[in-house]
């Protein structure tokens, strides 16, 4: 679709311009991709071209020096577990609201707009006395129920607003066929909503794997960090050896990749649907 | 037992789960924040209640006002550059049909990746040893030949860069959805009276993504104070706080000194600042702005 019709010659200049712009905003990820596949004997001489000699020896040397196994194990657990907790407490807050309006209701989603725009500077602290008299802290499930509560607004209100759209004539038939409530929820609602519960169990899962804050102040025990805090970590004591960090960037970043790739229209509308609505 | 399954009851048990953990996580610590800024609370040990000393303390406190300071150019550089190179990207993206996709996908990828990711390609690239300068000098151009991150004069500005390079494809991404809903008869009525893309872009598209560009602003300025993840990793707020904000001062008051009173103070600021910052657009929505 074309909005402002430009003519012809205005369009080479758009080109130009658009490419100076993508040039800015991917060649410094080319120069990583390109990093993790040289050998580190080469930075000297070659430090932000293509690889001579292109090595893979750096991923395997990362992921056993960096104990990346491990660690890999520790960030899927975070983001499964955030997922679960999370997107099942804000798909049924968000079916509530969209379907059912409880009186007062309307103060909940108020209520969940302001929790979504307190800096977390303001209860970070707090947070983590209260986690340290908790025992949560040191403990993935203390990093989960935070992770969850920082999304379950964003995630509630999407699934909301996906939910709202569904045909009411849908639930009046499956109560008149003697469904309860919950199995409105579970057999009609649900297997209407997956493109929603996608969108956002991909918006939260990248949130998980990329938080960088919480996990800092939360996990502290080396055996239970995510890749996140340890890649920070790892940059630092691998600052001589940046064929062997820029490979564990590589790592990070590959799952987001792939499923950019296969997804890129749900995460953009996923991550910017508070924009769009205005 | 009847009583516990009424409908609307019902209802309320299926928003009663996201209710507690958020009040857990969020509503409760904050309340608490609020009351411990109050206190000259040191972690451990008594807790006595001063008043507002630690916000009389704040505006003394020259490395905060020094922050506060930086989180002002922090919001005017975010509200300037990535808004107005999003706002014309966009708009030349509304013109092209071939390589659109290519295009909002490239400007789109570095928000998708995360702040350690992004902070150690820059680092990289502006260290004196690998990076940019290193190929500059080679066509005799001393450029770079100290990283900017280590420099006091340019250290803020360098991470600032760095989180706008991340940043600004989501707004060229919002810009586009705000562009796409504009009548495209007033484009071709402006066509028909020989305009200009400039006069096309200033009198038709600016106007009506006002909505859009103003939500953007709210944004920008509400989120330019909690800054801290590129902070933290390129400088840590160094050097000799030539790159502190307030969040990462507050982290370092909270955490390696432990003056849980006065960090709380500094969060409960920062909370206050985001209250007025909404309060502000949330009036000027009711006095008939369309924002």
């Amino acid at each position: 679709m074309e909005v402002a019709s430009f003519r012809k010659k205005e369009l080479i200049s758009n080109y130009v311009i658009l490419g100076i712009f993508a040039i800015v905003s991917l060649a410094p990820i080319l120069v990583l991709i390109f990093n993790a596949f040289k050998p580190a004997v080469e930075f000297g001489t070659n430090p932000i071209g293509l690889p001579n000699n292109i090595t893979f020896q750096n991923f395997p040397d990362a992921w056993i020096q960096g104990e990346y196994s491990k660690i890999f194990f520790n960030s899927f657990k975070l983001v499964l577990g955030t997922l679960i907790l999370c997107i099942s407490v804000s798909s049924l807050a968000g079916f509530s609201l969209a379907k059912l309006n409880p009186k007062g209701s309307n103060l909940v989603a108020i209520y969940l707009l302001v929790g979504i725009s307190i800096p977390a500077q303001m209860f970070l602290l707090p947070l983590f006395l209260l986690w340290k008299n908790l025992g949560l802290l040191n403990t993935h499930i203390g990093l989960i129920i935070i992770y969850s509560a920082l999304n379950a607004p964003f995630a509630t209100f999407l699934i909301r607003s996906y939910m709202i759209r569904l045909p009411d004539e849908l639930f009046d038939a499956a109560k008149i066929d003697g469904a309860n409530i919950l199995q409105q929820f579970f057999r009609v609602a649900i297997p209407l909503s997956w493109p929603v519960l996608l969108t956002s169990a991909l918006v939260v899962g990248l949130a998980v794997w990329n938080e960088f804050l919480f996990a800092l102040t939360f996990v502290q025990d080396e055996e239970l960090k995510p890749i996140s805090t340890i890649l920070f970590a790892f940059s630092w004591r691998f600052i001589n050896n940046q064929a062997l960090v820029s490979a564990a960037s590589i790592m990070m970043v590959a799952p987001v990749v792939i499923l950019f790739l296969l997804f890129q229209k749900k995460f953009i509308s996923g991550l910017t649907s508070g924009g769009v609505k205005g | 037992m009847k009583i516990f399954l009424n409908k609307s009851l019902i209802a309320w048990y299926f928003i009663l789960p996201v209710l507690f953990i958020h009040l857990f996580v969020i509503a409760i610590p904050s309340i608490s924040s609020l009351a411990l800024s109050l206190t000259d609370f040191r972690g451990m040990g008594k807790l006595n209640y001063i008043g507002f000393e630690n916000f009389i303390e704040l505006f003394d406190d020259r490395y905060f006002i020094k922050a506060v300071y930086h989180n002002v150019i922090w919001t005017i550089a975010f509200l300037t550059i990535p808004v107005f190179v999003a706002l014309v990207c966009a708009y030349l993206l509304t013109g092209i049909k071939r390589g659109q996709l290519f295009f909002r996908l490239a400007f789109f990828f570095p928000y998708m990746l995360a702040s350690v990711v992004n902070c150690q390609i820059w680092k990289y690239l502006f260290s004196p040893i690998y990076g940019i300068g290193t190929v500059l000098s080679g066509f005799g151009l001393d450029l770079f030949t100290t990283s900017p991150f280590t420099t006091k004069e340019y250290s803020l500005f360098a991470v600032a860069f760095v989180d706008g390079w991340h940043f600004w494809g989501f707004l060229v991404v919002i810009y586009l959805t705000g562009m796409y809903q504009v009548d495209s008869s007033l484009y071709e009525a402006a066509d028909i009276e020989g305009a200009s893309k400039y006069q096309k872009f200033r009198y038709i598209t600016l106007p009506m993504i006002r909505p859009v560009l103003v939500f953007t602003i709210m944004i920008i300025t509400i989120w330019s104070i909690p800054v801290f993840d590129y902070v933290f990793i390129l400088t840590k707020g160094g050097p000799a706080y030539s790159s502190e904000v307030i969040g990462t001062y507050m982290y370092s008051q909270a955490f390696e000194r432990f003056n849980v009173g006065y960090s709380s103070a500094i969060g409960t600021m920062m909370f206050f600042y985001v209250l007025i910052i909404v309060g502000l657009f949330g009036i000027l929505r009711r006095l008939g702005w369309e924002v």
